[in-house]
């Protein structure tokens, strides 16, 4: 059977006493593209939390390649091969570009396709390379984006979370980090993509995962999603 | 006139050796946010291991570093035993290095007596140069070079390689840092041990000047609450720039108005806090 990238088991986790998750499950197989969609507050950027390590789920469990991640605190997950391109973008903000990278460098494992390193982050990303030295706070907001995919790019993940990284950006910045995704997808990247906006999420997704208050409501793939013509705005309209 | 010249030399010398003394409480206060008020008594326990190193024929200068690694020793136990488990709740932090403050001072009155014992500097650095019609002490110019090597290389490992930019990275953002793989506790304690040693080292090099007494520990701490609030937590140049200040108000302020001496010090202090609590060269928390 073959094993997958990232897999959730009945994650149930509270931030004190309120129910964020309520017997989350799914998985990521390997080289897809999982597109996690939601509302605000659904419990997308939780389940993040949960995988990295930041709220340690209460019952169930997240495996990676198999590998439980049980009880592993976050810089020991970062060590199996997850990178999380958080919400927000978080930079290190008085670090600069360059830093940013070189904090997060870990060595491709062997037989990886890739290799990531600072010169191949600059290369994919040329505005990162001309502004190397300046401090990652005056970076524009699409810059510090890309600034966060490089970061996590250069602990040379075999799985790639992506928090919403097309919020709060323009259209065309927007485009080209859809147009990332793509690449690094075509790379055999395996990435889940969480994001509120379904339309960029449906055309680029291998299977899609919709929760709704803290559970999964939809688990599908993608093409079946699109043949069912399902009322995305159901699980996902804000009224 | 000669009084403002020797003034001068002595605050210089004064200013390294509170820089040795504030760097490692700045660090720890800028990048830990743990108000470490048993620094004073690392400080004078440094001074007091120098001196018992001393007295078993140790060279001065290996005493001074063999000092620092025991203080930075004693720092790493009191970090994993006590404040680790208290990361993030200041007072009670506060209240743990003030007992353990006091504990230390009670431990050294028991092993090393009431009396001030002085530590002799190193033979050849007893006389003095004379540069022009000025007389230099060796010993404090000693300690100002000392001091020198010692900022540029905290500043370099802070500012310039991949082990600071990870410790500039917790400071940041803990939580993304530890989620990008950076081991951050571990670098905690690594900043704990280099604090504290830097403390246990800056009390032998102020041994020939200010000896081993009870109380040095006192004595020190405010200084060292000084140097900091006004150059700015976690600001190495602050940290540096403080120490001349606090170090030239100090000898200049006992020497013109011995009885404000207290007043010259605490009242800059004051005002930087009420117009600019981040320090001179503070930054304010992102």
């Amino acid at each position: 059977m073959a094993s997958d990238a990232l897999s959730l088991e009945g994650i149930d986790a509270y931030y004190g006493d309120s129910h964020v998750l309520q017997g989350v499950s799914f998985r990521l197989g390997e080289g897809h593209l999982l597109g996690l969609l939601g509302r605000n507050g659904a419990g997308k950027t939780t389940s993040m939390s949960v995988i990295v390590g930041l709220l340690p789920p209460r019952r169930g469990r997240v495996s990676v390649f198999g590998k439980p991640l049980q009880g592993l605190p976050p810089e020991m997950i970062a060590a199996t091969g997850i990178a999380l391109v958080p919400q927000g973008r978080r930079v290190f903000r008085n670090l600069t570009v360059r830093e940013n990278l070189i904090v997060a460098a870990r060595p491709a494992p062997k037989g990886a396709p890739t290799s990531w390193s600072v010169e191949a982050v600059f290369q994919a990303f040329p505005r990162l390379g001309e502004r190397h030295k300046q401090s990652a706070g005056v970076l524009s907001g699409g810059e510090q984006q890309m600034l966060a995919i490089g970061r996590a790019l250069m602990s040379n993940p075999k799985v790639l979370l992506m928090d919403e990284p097309s919020e709060g950006l323009a259209p065309q910045i927007v485009a080209e980090v859809m147009r990332t995704i793509r690449r690094l997808k075509e790379q055999g990247l395996s990435i889940v993509l969480v994001e509120q906006n379904a339309n960029l999420v449906v055309d680029l997704a291998d299977d899609v995962v919709i929760l709704n208050s803290g559970r999964v409501a939809v688990d599908k793939t993608a093409a079946a999603l699109k043949s069912e013509g399902i009322d995305l705005h159901q699980h996902l309209g804000v009224f | 006139m000669n009084l403002w010249v020797i003034l001068a030399i002595n605050s210089v010398a004064l200013g390294g050796l509170l820089f040795l003394l504030s760097a490692g409480f700045s660090l720890i206060f800028g990048l830990m946010r743990i108000p470490n008020l048993a620094h004073g008594s690392f400080f004078m326990l440094g001074a007091y291991l120098g001196v018992t190193f001393l007295r078993i024929g140790t060279n001065f200068w290996l005493a001074a570093i063999l000092s620092g690694l025991g203080i930075a020793l004693l720092g790493g136990i009191i970090e994993r035993l006590f404040l680790r488990r208290l990361q993030g709740q200041e007072l009670a932090q506060v209240l743990v290095t003030l007992g353990l403050s006091f504990m230390f001072a009670d431990i050294s009155l028991m092993i090393w007596g009431g009396d001030p014992i002085p530590l002799s500097a190193p033979s050849a650095l007893q006389g003095a140069m004379q540069v022009g019609s000025i007389v230099f002490p060796s010993y404090r110019l000693a300690i100002v070079l000392v001091a020198a090597v010692i900022a540029a290389v905290l500043w370099i490992m802070i500012d310039r390689t991949r082990l600071g930019a990870m410790i500039r990275a917790g400071v940041d953002d803990a939580q993304m840092a530890r989620v990008v793989g950076i081991r951050v506790s571990r670098l905690s304690s690594l900043i704990f041990c280099l604090g504290a040693g830097l403390a246990g080292f800056g009390g032998v090099m102020g041994g020939p000047i200010f000896s081993a007494y009870p109380g040095l520990d006192g004595d020190m701490l405010p200084l060292a609450l000084i140097v900091v609030i006004l150059g700015g937590t976690g600001s190495l140049v602050g940290t540096l720039v403080g120490s001349f200040v606090v170090a030239f108000l100090y000898n200049y302020g006992q020497a013109l108005f011995p009885e404000l001496a207290y007043v010259i010090l605490f009242l800059p202090m004051l005002v930087v806090l009420l117009i600019r609590p981040q320090g001179l060269f503070g930054r304010l928390p992102t």
